[in-house]
This record gives C-alpha cells, structure tokens and sequence, in this order.
C-alpha cells in the first residue's frame, strides 16, 4: 500500500532512509523546518537551511520515487531568540513560493515561555499574510497539554485563521480532543519513548476515530524510526482493521490536508528518476 | 468524556493472547527501574526526586476502574498551570511536573 510520510526531518537521514521508505511505500513526504541539536548563530544559517529543504532535499528524494515538500521557520527550540527570530522571519518570504514549500513550519512552543509564545504569534501572522498553511509543533512530556492549551487559545485569537488549515502535530491521549474540538487537523507521531507507539495510535485512531488524523516518523537526529508509518499500518492490520481505515489515515488524510496548499500534486506511482548528482530540477 | 466501549474491533481474548507478553516485559522493567534505584551507590532514596513520586502516584492509577488510564496518568504528569514561564530555565523537558519549585 501507498503510504504519506506527513513529517520526516531528512536532512538528518542517510540515502538509504530514503530507499528504505520508498521500498516500504512511501510516495510522498513533507519536511518541516526544526532544530539542529544545537542553536545557529545567525539568519545565513537558516537561509541556507532553506536552501537545503528546498533545492537539495527534494531532488535526493526524487532519486527514490519520492516526492519531498517543506514547511519554512525559526523552530520552536530556537524561538527565545527574538532577535534572531526577527530576522528570520524577513528572510522565509522569498523562499515561499519555491514549488515544494506546503506553508510555515514546524512552529509552536517548546518550554511555553513568553517568548516562544511571541515568535510563534509572529509565524502565524506571517503565514496568514502570504495565506499559507501552519504545522504547529506541541511541546514535550510534561509541557505538552499547558503548551497545546497556549496555542489554541492564540490561534484562536487570529480572526482569519481557518483551523481546517492548521495542523496541530504530536497529539496524545490527553490533547487530542481539545485539538479536534476547535476545528484543526491532528497528527500522531510514531517516536520512542517520548511520544506515541503503532499501539496507542492505533487505539487512539479506534476511539476518535481516523477523520482529520494522520500518523508520522519525526525522525530526525534521534533516536526514531524512518519507516514508523509502516509499521503502525502492521500494527492496524494486526487488529483485523480494513484496508480502507488504513489507507485514509496513512494516504487520503495527507493528502486532503496538503491538497489545500497549490503547491501539493500528488502524482500516481512513477518508476524512480535516478540521478547522477543532486542537481535541483524544477 | 466520549464513550470508548467496544471501539477495539479484536476480541477479549485475542487482545490478551496478542499483548500479554509484551506488557508483561514492562511490568518487569519498571520493577527492576525500581530495583535499581535502591541499589544506587550513593545510598540516596528516590523519594526525593519529583520524577519519582509523580511516577509512585501513577501506579496505583493502573489499577483504578474507569476509561482512559492513559489520560489520566498523562494529565498527572502534565504542569496544570495557565500562564507561560517568564524566562527559558533548560530547553528539555523533565517528564514530569516540577511543581513550583522548580526542577531538579
């Protein structure tokens, strides 16, 4: 079965994390904008690292069959910086209408400070002005249901969002049905430990049901999983659910989200483009 | 709170037959989690740390009757206060709430 990838930090990954996905499925994925594991010093840092999610990336995930779309921002670990936040903030329009660019993301708190809070409202102003999307990042652990609560009350303070175009990332048990309640998208994210397992997504998908939800690796620098979205389609399978209920959650329910950005085409199953170098191809 | 009966398409049974094993291996971890913190050489008693005695107050929710263990036992762990920190104190996160005390 044909499987989204909704959010993958591949700069992280290796070539072969690409072909593991591809052989595993994957058709499509969408990267959003994160932190390094280390706080850059400066706004070349970032549009370089614009550069890289929107002319590098996509054409080693092309090589594989896999088409590779990106969300643009200062990330939330990084947004008690706000001057360097401003800063970037005046350099992501440019790159916004590069063709695989979904919207502004991944934004949101991380240890919900005053200043998170500010940049974060400074990405969602900036993403309403050019009426792009927003995939919002919910905190970790302990500051995770304070965090999701902070972000709703100021999402719900834009007077022109449309939460049909908000996705709200790294929903739990506890989250899940004040994100529904307000009208946004939700996603689950497949990560060890800190997140949730292909078993409590799986019961989460059974007890709300799979409208409005989709399932994602985050993998990244960490300790995570390429080919976690797989291996919960394992896990629904398990379960006896249809295969219907599987590909609406791990196919139709990205691509109903990503399909309100003009950027996203999903296009039908097409041999590999192996390339001899990285070279950007429009 | 919705109503979550039947939500599960596999029966009794098959649940247990499927994931017995694998959360009896987890029940095991946590005990030898616990173990091992009694046997830490310098002789400190876990009671102290904050990480610890929300997880001591968690437990006993396992066995409590009621839908959505996992939900309460994450709202437990969760900070419940409203406003946001005035200033960043570490970027991770503890795993539990520090209270207002602070963290470790």
């Amino acid at each position: 079965m044909d499987y989204i990838e909704p959010h993958a930090h591949m700069v992280s990954r290796t070539t072969d994390d690409y072909r593991q996905m591809a052989l595993m499925g994957c058709v499509a994925l969408s990267e959003p904008a994160f932190w390094a594991g280390w706080d850059r010093r400066s706004a070349d840092s970032f549009e370089d690292y614009f550069g890289q999610l929107t002319e590098f990336e996509p054409a080693r995930a092309a090589q594989f069959g896999i088409q590779h779309y990106t969300w643009l921002c200062l990330n939330p670990k990084e947004g008690e910086n706000r001057e360097l936040a401003r800063e970037v903030l005046q350099r992501i329009p440019k790159f916004l209408e590069r063709p695989n660019v979904l919207g502004i993301g991944e934004i949101g708190l991380n240890r919900n400070t005053l200043r998170e809070l500010e940049t974060f409202k400074d990405h969602v102003s900036l993403a309403l002005d050019h009426g792009k999307m927003i995939l919002i990042h919910t905190p970790h652990l302990e500051d995770k249901h304070k965090g999701t609560r902070l972000i709703i009350k100021a999402l719900l303070s834009f007077q022109n969002l449309d939460p049909r175009r908000v996705m709200i990332d790294h929903a739990e048990e506890h989250t899940i049905e004040m994100i529904r309640d307000n009208g946004f998208r939700c996603g689950l994210t497949l990560y060890p430990n800190t997140k949730v397992s292909y078993e409590r997504a799986a019961d989460i998908i059974e007890m709300h049901g799979p409208e409005g939800i989709y399932v994602n690796s985050a993998c990244d620098w960490g300790i995570s999983t390429p080919t976690a979205v797989p291996q919960f389609m394992f896990e629904m399978r398990r379960r006896q659910h249809s295969d219907a209920t599987i590909r609406k959650v791990v196919y139709e329910n990205p691509i109903a989200f990503f399909s309100q950005s003009p950027h996203f085409r999903i296009k039908n199953a097409a041999p590999p483009a192996r390339r001899e170098e990285f070279a950007y191809v429009d | 709170m919705k109503d979550m009966a039947s939500t599960c398409p596999m029966e009794l049974n098959k649940i247990v037959d499927e994931y017995f094993t694998e959360n009896r291996h987890r029940l095991i971890e946590l005990a030898a989690f616990l173990d091992r913190m009694d046997r830490a050489h310098d002789g400190h008693s876990p009671e102290h740390d904050f990480r610890i005695a929300a997880l001591r107050k968690a437990i006993p929710m396992l066995l409590q009757p009621g839908p959505q263990r996992v939900k309460r036992i994450q709202l437990l762990l969760s900070d419940p206060t409203d406003e946001p920190r005035t200033h960043l104190d570490r970027k991770a996160a503890y795993g539990a709430y520090t209270g207002a005390g602070g963290g470790i």
